[in-house]
């Protein structure tokens, strides 16, 4: 397969998005940080709606804010002021706990170095959302070994991460992400640790989940080659969003 | 949850580090241990002391001694029940080095007071009937491989000349807080050579142990009998028998001090070193715990892991260190037992090993703990890559 031809392009045309409901809203997201004295402004009254099933690749330079946009939509960290709903949810309303349970119901996350747990198989890194479930052994079980037969590494779940190249722990990681059937995958420069193969292998699986499944993603990059496989690409810079397309 | 598994695994992850800390935690609850048995035997012959039994001595100092003839004064005192009398005799077996304490007493009497010293029957009426026998503890017996029968010769120290004994019995004590390592012999043997050779000495009892009926009237008891001696050419100096070997021990108390505070710091020290490796460990992890949180884990399951971890190579430490505490204090026993009669390890040594274990594992986990419940997420991811 040649760099040129998007991973995207094997599975299919996107699908129309207009007819979709938008399932994460963004209104007038303020966020900056502390260093020292001087207040650094991040976000500068972000507006953005995302649709449900839509591919949506964030860019810019470093230090333009688009990982802390994506941290406050998958609801790791605090907005300064305006308000985030997703699904329904206003998660700038709720406390630690509340987030934390929303979190591992409705966001599957995908970091740029993977982040499995060394001591886990990657079985045992991919049951790890689930046992925050009421699922039984055996149904936690199921799933396991459907998301791993997804990410294609059903003969690899009892190797730990140190066993596995950084492709197939990406693989795994991916896997961990979409056990619970969340509402939105978040992922942050998935593929800014790989290879061009892996690369690319990854791009391909995170489209299939989108175009086959259905899945919301919300994707990091730096990499042009990687954002081509979004359906939706927006600048940020300087803590503003533009708006462009693939 | 797995978090047993996780936390058993991430114990070891770094195993060199890991097994060095449990090897710290081993020696600091050994020592801890052997320091804490060491003062217990110190205080052996305190806590082995009845509260019915007072002491009677010289007022001026142990080492004078009081007329055999105050006996039936003693005995017409209100609340005696039974008076014994002796003199520490201070005889060597062979050669100094097999130092044993060795008494001439009353016999009757004696074994009367001292129940706890558990004799046979036969041997109790053997020893009683021979004037020169004498009755050996079962260490002490062991130790030298007397058998009853055997004869024994003491050099004197106090009492000079060599004193021969025949063993009639070999006593063993009712529990093991009772010294096995004594030696009797009638104190009249020692008075009718001493009035052979020494006649001024004759007559004259080191000390009197003395039956009280009620233990609440011992202080009654003593000044009644002090007042009968007062303006005597001996008066007497009467206490408890826990007071009187309280008197020994306190001679050594600021030994005992500094032996208790030592424990005491080699605790405090592994406490800081459990807490270094801990604190090192969350550390390295802290992007770890940040992912959990992400997956949904609360603070509460983070605790967990690291005091886990902690609590869990905190106690394996005390294991073995409690494990080896037995088999080394019986080894120092066969060593020193002479110096140390009474030297095992207490239920109350093991327990507190096990507390101090438990503290250490808490203690080491509260900062890192704290620190990586507080961390926020994106500050934690951040230290990942």
């Amino acid at each position: 397969m040649s760099d040129s031809i998007s991973p995207c392009d094997e599975h299919g045309p996107a699908p129309v998005l207009e007819s979709r409901p938008v399932i994460v809203e963004v209104r007038n997201v303020n966020k900056s940080y502390l260093r020292g004295s001087h207040i650094i402004p991040v976000l500068r009254d972000i507006r953005l709606d995302i649709r449900e099933g839509e591919f949506l690749a964030l860019m810019g330079p470093s230090g333009s804010g688009k990982s802390t946009l994506l941290n406050l939509i998958a609801g790791i960290d605090k907005v300064d002021s305006g308000s985030i709903v997703i699904g329904g949810v206003d998660i700038t309303a709720l406390d630690e706990t509340e987030l934390a349970h929303w979190r591992a119901t409705h966001v599957g996350f995908i970091f740029q170095f993977y982040n499995l747990i060394p001591v886990l198989t990657a079985f045992e890194n991919v049951e790890l959302p689930l046992q925050l479930t009421g699922l039984s052994r055996a149904e936690r079980r199921e799933h396991v070994e459907t998301a791993l037969r997804v990410v294609n590494l059903a003969n690899r779940m009892d190797h730990y991460p140190a066993q596995l190249s950084g492709g197939e722990q990406q693989r795994v990681a991916i896997a961990r992400a979409v056990v619970t059937d969340p509402t939105i995958l978040v992922a942050d420069e998935p593929t800014g640790d790989l290879d061009r193969a892996s690369a690319r292998e990854i791009m391909s699986l995170m489209c299939r989940l989108n175009r086959e499944s259905g899945k919301t993603i919300i994707m990091v990059t730096h990499d042009p080659k990687a954002a081509e496989a979004a359906q939706v690409i927006r600048h940020l810079d300087k803590g503003y969003l533009n708006h462009a397309h693939p | 949850m797995r978090i047993l598994k996780l936390f058993f695994r991430n114990a070891f992850r770094h195993k060199l580090r890991t097994g060095l800390t449990i090897l710290g935690i081993t020696i600091a609850i050994l020592a801890f241990g052997m320091l804490r048995t060491l003062v217990n035997a110190w205080y052996a012959g305190v806590e082995a002391s009845s509260a019915n039994r007072l002491v009677i001595r010289n007022a001026i100092s142990l080492v004078f001694p009081l007329p055999l003839a105050y006996k039936d004064r003693i005995r017409q005192v209100e609340g005696v029940t039974l008076v014994s009398w002796g003199n520490w005799f201070g005889g060597v077996y062979i050669e100094e080095k097999n130092f044993f304490p060795n008494f001439a007493v009353e016999p009757r009497s004696f074994l009367a007071l001292y129940p706890e010293y558990l004799l046979p029957d036969m041997q109790r009426s053997s020893f009683l009937s021979d004037r020169k026998g004498a009755v050996a503890g079962k260490k002490i017996a062991d130790r030298f491989g007397w058998k009853v029968g055997d004869t024994v010769t003491l050099k004197g120290t106090i009492f000079p000349g060599n004193w021969e004994f025949t063993i009639r019995g070999i006593y063993r004590g009712k529990d093991r807080s009772v010294d096995e390592t004594q030696f009797f012999f009638h104190w009249e043997y020692l008075d009718e050579t001493v009035r052979k050779t020494a006649p001024r000495r004759a007559g004259q009892v080191g000390y009197y142990i003395i039956g009280i009926a009620n233990p609440n009237l011992a202080g009654e008891v003593s000044a009644a009998i002090d007042a009968a001696f007062k303006n005597s050419l001996a008066e007497t100096l009467t206490e408890t028998e826990k007071a009187f070997q309280m008197s020994f021990v306190s001679m050594t108390e600021a030994i005992l001090i500094a032996i208790q505070l030592v424990s005491i710091v080699i605790i405090v020290i592994i406490m800081a070193v459990v807490a270094n490796t801990m604190a090192m460990t969350a550390r390295e992890r802290i992007g770890e715990y940040a992912v959990f949180k992400t997956l949904g884990f609360g603070g509460r399951f983070i605790a967990g892991l690291i005091f886990g971890e902690s609590l869990f190579i905190s106690l394996l430490g005390t294991a073995i260190g409690i494990g080896l505490t037995f088999p080394v204090a019986a080894a120092f026993h066969d060593y020193l037992g002479t110096y140390f009669p009474i030297f095992f390890v207490e239920k109350e040594t093991v327990l507190m090993g096990v507390a101090a274990g438990i503290l250490v594992g808490v203690v080491a986990a509260l900062f890192p703990t704290w620190r990586a419940v507080r961390i926020r997420i994106a500050d934690g991811l951040r230290r990942i890559g």
